[in-house]
């Protein structure tokens, strides 16, 4: 690890929704989608996020691109506070942060042809001259597996892993310093994830990327992610690099999550933890440790102490009374 | 929309995806009341517009001699009580009732569309006022509420050539407030579509968002309800013609033609006074509203169920 600072620091993130409660409906339940959350990125790196659906990973993602607001605590990029850059330095900082979404059918407009699509943001940025949009977009396209006979069609003649590479096009053809991916590869079939994943995996390899990578799915994390976070119910459980994670998960729940995890190697063991129970509402998350309505160790001391999220060895943070 | 941003001429060569309007067409051309709908409106476009070419007695106006007479081979649907030719005056009163209900339209179109993506855009306070003064306009009956602006415009003695265009006007403040709320509506349910997510992280201008991104989304359902609007606006016309607030003569419109078979001999003894402006009103509204059904079905065959 180096001593550069990170490019993304996030401190104590929380963001709650539905919280408006006026005079009137004072028992508006709020949902602590990111219930206060730090890490850090470092340049060049691919950080894992990963978690069930609804705990809270998108939030993330979305609060760390200010594509939404936060209740508290910081976003820095590069040393500065997103949150707190004014529009126009925000609508400059944009073409350096770039958001791949999950949906590859929703996330492109049905009545604007693919070339313009991926093209329009440098044009509105002013980042290049109009003729040579055309060039820069066949460009990303090939990058991107597509081709330059694509440029003129619209979304809805392409499949959903070529969407999605349209999606990636979009996103790189800024030359972004930082790209969010919010399960890029959740939608789609499961023959092709994999040929979107090899096209992540190129695109570490070429650019000077850093990825915040999202993901419920550890195998595919596995694969791209140098240091990866847990999530549960807004809270983060587990934060180490791969290895650590993979080989010696300390979190009663990342352990059940990589035990779901099927071993390509059947001479491997790994401990099989089935959680039970469903993920709890999380307008109303379980008291103490958010885990321990379903965790197999859970003590009488973990439904009241919150326990406390420490580094157990350097860059390793783990959330548990039992560690 | 056919200009591409990203189009040199070498790529020319490259295929473009027949564009969602040709599918549409085609969609539209299998709806037989709808082409029916259409093609009575070319007639009727046609019959009101270049018909008075073809009269003899488009400049003789007025004629003592010859009034009341029943159809004949020189008057194919007679005269009325100023002796003018009645075929020839169907044909005028049509230009200006089409010329009123297309007017009302566009008015309402811009009007509604330009406030509607305003409110939804921006919402906000903008929003709050804008969707006030439309519940306003919109709960107070359409019908009453014109014959009220008609009666104060009467008390200004409006000169009758601007007639129309107060017609048109008043026509349009009554349409604007329904297709603002479509609008809106429409503008709010794209804002949570993911592409409009992707044109913040893309950190793109309002301008581009607003023109390129929800504009044409919004286009076919301005061109369906434009369409229908038409036809509500011809009627209304008609209505305020027929009880002298609206069209004025000498003026011709379909409206105050069927006024001046206003005696019960008339009514008995004349019907081709008021026999032909009544069919065209009937038969012009209902084909408007056929092409729009049509035109809504081709653009977006969910839209009927929605
Ligand atoms: N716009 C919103 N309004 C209200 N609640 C929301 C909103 N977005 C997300 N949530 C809630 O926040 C929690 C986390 O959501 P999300 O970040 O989408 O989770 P994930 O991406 O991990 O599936 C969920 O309980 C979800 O219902
Ligand atoms: S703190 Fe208790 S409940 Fe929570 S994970 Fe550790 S052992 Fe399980
Ligand atoms: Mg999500």
């Amino acid at each position: 690890m180096t001593n550069e600072a990170p490019l993304i620091e996030v401190k104590n993130l929380k963001k709650y929704f539905g919280e408006k409660g006026g005079l009137f409906q004072r028992n508006v339940s709020v949902v602590k989608a990111v219930d206060d959350v730090s890490f850090q990125i470092h340049r060049g790196e691919t950080f894992g996020l990963v978690g069930e659906s609804g705990s809270g990973k998108s939030t993330i993602g979305k609060s760390i691109l200010r594509l939404q607001s936060i209740t508290e605590g910081e976003v820095l990029f590069d040393g500065k506070d997103v949150h707190k850059l004014s529009n126009a330095e925000m609508r400059n900082l944009r073409p350096k942060i770039q958001f791949i979404f999950q949906d590859p059918y929703s996330s492109l407009n049905p009545r604007i042809r693919v070339g313009d699509a991926i093209g329009e943001a440098l044009l509105d940025h002013g980042l290049c001259e109009k003729h040579e949009v055309a060039s820069k977009v066949k460009e990303v396209l090939e990058i991107c597996g597509l081709s330059e006979y694509h440029m003129n069609r619209y979304p809805h003649e392409f499949s959903g892993g070529q969407r999605q590479r349209i999606g990636i096009a979009r996103a790189i053809i800024l030359q972004p310093e930082f790209i969010v991916a919010d399960e890029p590869v959740s939608a789609l079939d499961v023959s092709i994830q994999a040929q979107i994943i090899n096209l992540f995996s190129k695109l570490q390899r070429d650019r000077n990327i850093t990825f915040l990578f999202i993901s419920h799915d550890l195998s595919v994390v596995e694969h791209l992610c140098s240091r990866i976070g847990v999530l549960y119910l807004g809270t983060m459980m587990e934060l180490g690099s791969r290895e650590q994670l993979y080989s010696n998960p300390l979190h009663p729940y990342t352990k059940a999550l990589l035990s779901a995890v099927p071993i390509p190697d059947p001479t491997l063991k790994r401990e099989r933890i089935i959680l039970k129970g469903d993920i709890p509402n999380p307008a109303n998350p379980p008291s103490g440790c958010k885990f321990h309505t379903r965790c197999p160790f859970a003590t009488e001391r973990c439904k009241v102490e919150v326990p406390e999220f420490k580094e157990v060895e350097s860059g390793r943070f783990v959330a548990c009374h039992l560690v | 929309m056919e200009s591409s941003a990203v189009t040199l001429e070498k790529n020319k060569k490259l295929p473009r995806s027949s564009s969602l309007w040709r599918q549409i067409a085609r969609r539209f051309l299998q709806n037989k009341m709808s082409l029916i709908g259409l093609a009575f409106l070319i007639f009727i476009i046609l019959f009101s517009f270049i018909g008075p070419f073809f009269s003899p007695y488009v400049n003789l106006g007025v004629d003592p001699t010859n009034i009341n007479q029943s159809p004949s081979a020189q008057h194919w649907l007679g005269t009325d009580k100023l002796g003018r030719d009645v075929l020839t005056r169907l044909m005028l009163a049509g230009r200006i009732s089409l010329l009123v209900g297309l007017g009302a339209m566009v008015m309402s179109v811009v009007i509604g569309g330009v406030l509607g993506i305003i409110s939804g855009f921006y919402r906000g306070i903008v929003d709050q006022i804008i969707m006030r003064i439309a519940d306003v306009l919109m709960t107070l009956p359409g019908l009453p509420l014109l014959f009220i602006m008609a009666a104060i415009l009467s008390e200004w003695k409006v000169p009758t050539e601007y007639r129309i265009y107060i017609v048109m006007l008043m026509l349009s403040i009554v349409g604007w407030p329904g297709l603002a709320r479509l609008v809106r509506s429409q503008i709010l349910s794209l804002s949570e579509r993911q592409f409009m997510q992707a044109t913040e992280a893309l950190g793109l201008r309002d301008t581009r968002k607003l023109f390129k991104h929800l504009l044409p989304n919004i286009i076919p359902l301005l061109i369906v309800s434009g369409t229908l609007s038409v036809g509500g606006a011809i009627l209304s016309e008609s209505t305020l013609s027929f009880f002298g607030l609206g069209v004025v003569p000498p003026d011709a419109s379909w409206g105050n033609m069927i006024t001046s078979a206003n005696s019960l001999l008339d009514f008995q003894k004349r019907p081709w006074l008021w026999v032909p402006p009544g069919l065209a009103i009937f038969l012009t509204v209902i084909s408007i509203n056929l092409l729009g059904d049509g035109l809504r079905d081709a653009i977006d065959p969910n839209m009927r169920r929605r």
